[in-house]
């Protein structure tokens, strides 16, 4: 077995018993990556090795003389480009961001530099987040390691598809109406969106402020935990950060689950599912009789406007957290333009990709005087019922289990074109977000030989009994282990 | 008879709050350094940064709401303001919109002792300042100053209860007095920490409909407000007398040229798309903090005026004076505990005192010259150890130097001379030497004996006592009349 296809636990683990070092691990992980990156094309930007060797040799060193680490320190792995990493291009896969180095480290950055992990590479993604395929990236389309020819989901594509090729141990992405989640699902890895408000999102470049959430992607469920309390935690910077004792989760890990009560609802298997990926969420639920777990029906009846709702207020935040992009202070600015309106429509028009001004265009609008009443006012009334919603069936029940994503990995340009259809990709992961609460998606089979994910939604800050269920469920689904067969570099110069 | 118009404006004044540090981020709140050097990530609107309120800023807000005495709200909540512009880095103004932090306040306007008006505060909110854009002629280009982006301010909007330009100069004047007492801003206009917009129109005397108001920009100082207006006023009664109708529109104050120049008109409006702040929580206040900052508040300008008045029997010229600042307030008061003569004070302190220090250039609080100081300079006047011209001389070098004016008069020997064994030698010569002067008293001439009194003080370098110099004098001249 090859270094790189270890979790980031068993790397760790070996690590600390000293059976082997960063280095060896930062080497086989760079050189899985010479050998995939080109079919995969999950990074926008892989740093210097020399560097980054450099910086597994220095963390060795560390270890050596005994000093205190994280758990995970010395394994290297990878940030989404839209979180910003110091002197480091942070594109958010936009032609506007292109030559942009951010003069300073988001927080997650900060903490898992401090935790001693191993900053390979910057993440592929869709452009600004927005997207759930990977396809509105302005440098290239990232492969789902599972079938070069569909889709890893989006917007964190890129994050996924590196973890799922055994490309980095573990990755982060960012979550705002499923962007972690989606593509786990159709990656087979595990994503997580914590509570709005379990970390800080300073330094990351925002999509929709009361929607984005930092989560990781791991290679399964114990990884998760222990890049969770790494990156977990108050942060002053973030006035949406909420202040409260730091947690251990990864002390939840195989503790009993007998008694939790899980509701499935309705809405989240009846319209728009693939019987295939219905039939093997249900199949792993099927486990919970043997775990001591009840699981009842329950009903969401607001979980039909959240997609709605989900774009209204998406996209007006967006909008306006889009506008500083102007070619004035920093990043493209179309070829010198002496009036200044015309510099700010040329530079916007040439900067962004069409999924992006859609969005700017349609919360534009829903902000519009006339029209905010009618469409914004009234989606935050909607995202209440939705809250509501959760709020109730949690009365009762400890967790709530759903399909993480309609589908499997679709055909790259199979939705493309048909904004609609890709915007259902999402309808099961954007209630979380709107309701904050935190939601993981875990692999638990396969459909047709592509992963499908199951998501599990918890009370708000509940993410250690999350991980605590399904620690225990994954080690009944006998998907771990199974790994994705990527072709060699040559069979597919055609398909690019 | 021609119609008689009623002038009726409105203020939107914009007050940067005298905070330590910007109202989102860290860097320090300073005026005057150079371009683009007091910014970080966050006030530069740098993709991914976030904004944290500052807490003092609220304080200094609610400080100006409750002298403002408007009602505070228990909850309100930050806003974004969109738009484009070189100068705003996020291409939006975080601000409050619907729910402003106080509302429903006043400002009485009192000239000479009287109630002009009580002028009516519509809204008090907070919001953060854009930068300044520098313009290159000869280059034919702009460039962008960031430090000013985050500076905290508070935007006070009046009802349209002003009638004339010297009363929005008038109010403006008393607002600069109370947020100065309450510490809430320098209000200087030529920094731009104290700006102001008009809205103004016109209606026929008696109507209570408003007439069609025009917003003017740009007016950079207390004059130019007063000048803007008045143009205003004279433009629309033309428009108006002529059968015209005034156009809704923002002007701009062309201080050069003294005239109001159509900047934008209604239809050219911006759509600002106000929607709440989600990067930030919302203001929840309670009762006992907002009582906590009230029971800081010093007494206000007004007020104090009027008790100066009832108290200490100044007039209301006097007191408007000496309540000008509060620190000259606190002054005069402060001299009272060691000198309680209410005139005597208030006389010096507006003339010479007063003076002094605009020939300075300083404010009272700037000088060494205590209220110790001033009231030891009245008891040595008291006592008879200085004369009035004495005394202000000893006023310069205290001033000057900051020592005691007892010192003063020791080191530099500047007493009075009121011993007779020492002045009458004196006398004596001057007699002698002025026979002329002497025979011409003799004579009837009585008024000789000012020039004789001056040729004493002259040779006392202006020490001796004058009323003892004139006894004395007289004295001895009469002792040669009949003797
Ligand atoms: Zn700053």
């Amino acid at each position: 077995m090859e270094l790189y296809e270890m979790t980031a636990y068993e790397a760790a683990t070996a690590l600390q018993k000293k059976e082997v070092t960063s280095l060896d691990l930062t080497e086989s992980v760079l050189k899985r990556i010479s050998e995939v990156e080109d079919i995969i094309k999950g990074f926008i930007t892989v740093f210097d090795n020399e560097k980054v060797l450099l910086q597994a040799q220095n963390i060795d060193k560390l270890l050596a003389e005994g000093k205190e680490m994280s758990p995970l320190a010395g394994i290297p792995m990878a940030l989404k480009d839209n979180m910003c990493t110091r002197g480091v291009p942070t594109t958010c896969a936009s032609k506007i961001l292109k030559e942009y180095r951010p003069p300073y480290d988001a927080h997650v950055a900060e903490k898992l530099q401090e935790a001693g992990t191993i900053l390979v590479g910057k993440a592929n993604m869709d452009e600004f987040a927005m997207g759930s395929s990977t396809e509105n990236s302005s440098f290239y389309h990232t492969r789902n390691p599972w079938d070069i020819s569909r889709v890893p989901g989006g917007s964190s594509g890129g994050s996924a598809s590196l973890v799922a090729a055994d490309e980095i141990f573990f990755s982060l992405g960012s979550d705002t109406g499923g962007s972690v989640r989606q593509p786990a699902s159709l990656c087979g890895v595990v994503g997580l969106k914590p509570t709005y408000g379990l970390i800080s999102r300073y330094g990351l470049i925002a999509f929709a402020s009361s929607l984005d959430q930092i989560g990781p992607l791991t290679k399964d469920v114990r990884d998760c935990a222990l890049v969770l309390d790494i990156i977990a935690g108050n942060d002053p910077r973030d006035s949406t950060s909420v202040p409260r004792e730091k947690e251990k989760y990864a002390g939840y890990l195989g503790r009993e689950v007998r008694g939790f009560k899980i509701g499935l609802p309705r809405e989240y298997f009846e319209e728009g599912i693939e019987e295939p990926v219905r039939k093997v969420v249900m199949e792993a639920m099927a486990h919970c009789g043997q775990l001591g777990v009840e699981v009842e029906e329950v009903s969401m009846p607001n979980t039909l406007y959240a997609l709605p709702c989900y774009y209204l207020v998406a996209t007006a935040e967006a909008s306006s957290n889009l506008a500083r992009y102007d070619g004035i202070q920093y990043g493209f600015r179309a070829p010198e333009e002496d009036n200044l309106i015309a510099l700010y429509r040329k530079t916007r028009n040439q900067g962004f990709g069409p999924e992006v001004k859609r969005r700017i265009m349609l919360g534009t609008y829903a902000l519009s005087s006339g029209y905010y009443d009618a469409y914004y006012l009234k989606a935050l009334k909607v995202r209440t019922l939705i809250r509501q919603d959760f709020e109730r069936v949690f009365q009762d029940y400890d967790l709530i289990v759903t399909p993480t994503s309609p589908t499997t990995a679709f055909v790259r340009g199979e939705k493309i074109n048909n904004p609609l259809t890709m915007y259902l990709s999402d309808i099961f992961t954007i209630t979380a977000n709107l309701a904050g609460v935190p939601a993981i998606s875990i692999p638990c089979g396969l459909a047709g030989g592509l992963p499908v994910g199951l998501q599990v939604i918890g009370r708000p800050f509940d993410e250690g009994r999350m991980l605590q269920f399904c620690f225990t469920l994954e080690k009944l689904l006998g998907f771990k282990g199974l790994k994705p067969s990527i072709p060699a570099k040559g069979v597919l110069r055609d398909a690019s | 008879m021609p119609p008689e118009y009623e002038v009726v404006i409105g203020l939107e004044t914009h007050v940067e709050l005298l905070t330590e540090s910007k109202i989102f981020c860290s860097c320090p709140n300073r005026f005057g350094e150079a371009p683009n050097t007091n910014v970080c990530p966050v006030c530069l609107g740098l993709p991914g940064s976030l904004p944290v309120f500052n807490k003092n800023a609220l304080e200094l807000a609610l400080r100006a709401a409750l002298a403002l005495n408007c009602t505070i709200s228990s909850y309100s909540k930050f806003d974004r303001k969109n738009y484009f512009y070189p100068d705003l880095p996020k291409a939006y103004q975080i601000s409050q919109y619907d729910k402003p932090l106080a509302r429903d306040g006043y400002l009485d306007l009192v000239k000479d002792g009287r109630l002009v008006r009580t002028v009516r505060i519509e809204r008090l909110h907070l919001e953060e300042d854009a930068g300044k854009l520098l313009h290159s002629s000869e280059e034919a280009r702009s460039y962008v100053d960031y430090n000013r982006c985050g500076v905290p301010l508070v935007e006070i909007v009046t009802a349209p209860d002003l009638r004339s330009p010297e009363e929005a100069h008038l109010f403006l004047e008393l607002l600069r007095k109370v947020l100065l007492y309450t510490g809430v801003s320098d209000c200087k206009m030529e920094e731009g920490s104290l700006r102001c917009d008009a809205n103004i129109s016109l209606r026929l005397a008696g109507s209570d409909t408003l007439g069609r108001k025009v917003e003017i920009k740009n007016m950079n100082s207390f004059k130019a407000v007063q000048r803007g207006l008045e143009y205003e006023v004279n433009r629309q009664e033309e428009i108006l007398k002529a059968g015209g109708q005034v156009a809704m529109e923002t002007r701009r104050w062309n201080e050069e040229r003294g005239i109001t120049v159509e900047m934008r008109g209604k239809e050219e409006e911006h759509d600002y798309r106000y929607f709440p702040e989600p990067d930030l929580p919302p203001i929840v206040l309670n009762e006992d903090f907002i009582g906590e900052i009230r029971s800081k508040l010093p007494e206000l300008p007004v007020q104090r005026c009027f008790r100066l008045i009832e108290e200490y029997g100044l007039s209301p010229y006097q007191a408007e004076i000496i309540t000008s600042s509060k620190n000259l307030a606190d002054y005069f008061e402060e001299t009272l505990e060691h000198y309680p003569q209410p005139q005597k004070v208030t006389n010096w302190l507006i003339g010479d005192v007063l003076g002094l220090l605009n020939s300075m250039g300083k404010e009272i609080n700037q000088v060494t010259f205590t209220p110790v100081h001033l009231s030891g300079l009245l008891k040595l006047l008291d006592t008879g150890t200085l004369s009035g011209r004495l005394a202000k001389e000893v006023l310069e070098e205290s001033f000057l130097t900051g020592k005691h004016p007892e010192e003063v008069v020791q080191e530099k020997g500047l007493a009075q001379i009121s011993d007779e064994q020492k002045l009458l030698p004196v006398i004596d010569d001057v007699l002698k030497e002025n026979s002329n002067a002497v025979s011409d008293y003799a004579r009837g001439n009585k008024k000789t004996i000012g020039f004789l009194v001056g040729q004493v003080m002259q040779r006392t370098r202006g020490q001796a006592n004058p009323q003892l110099v004139t006894e004395l004098l007289k004295k001895q001249l009469d002792r040669v009349e009949y003797g």
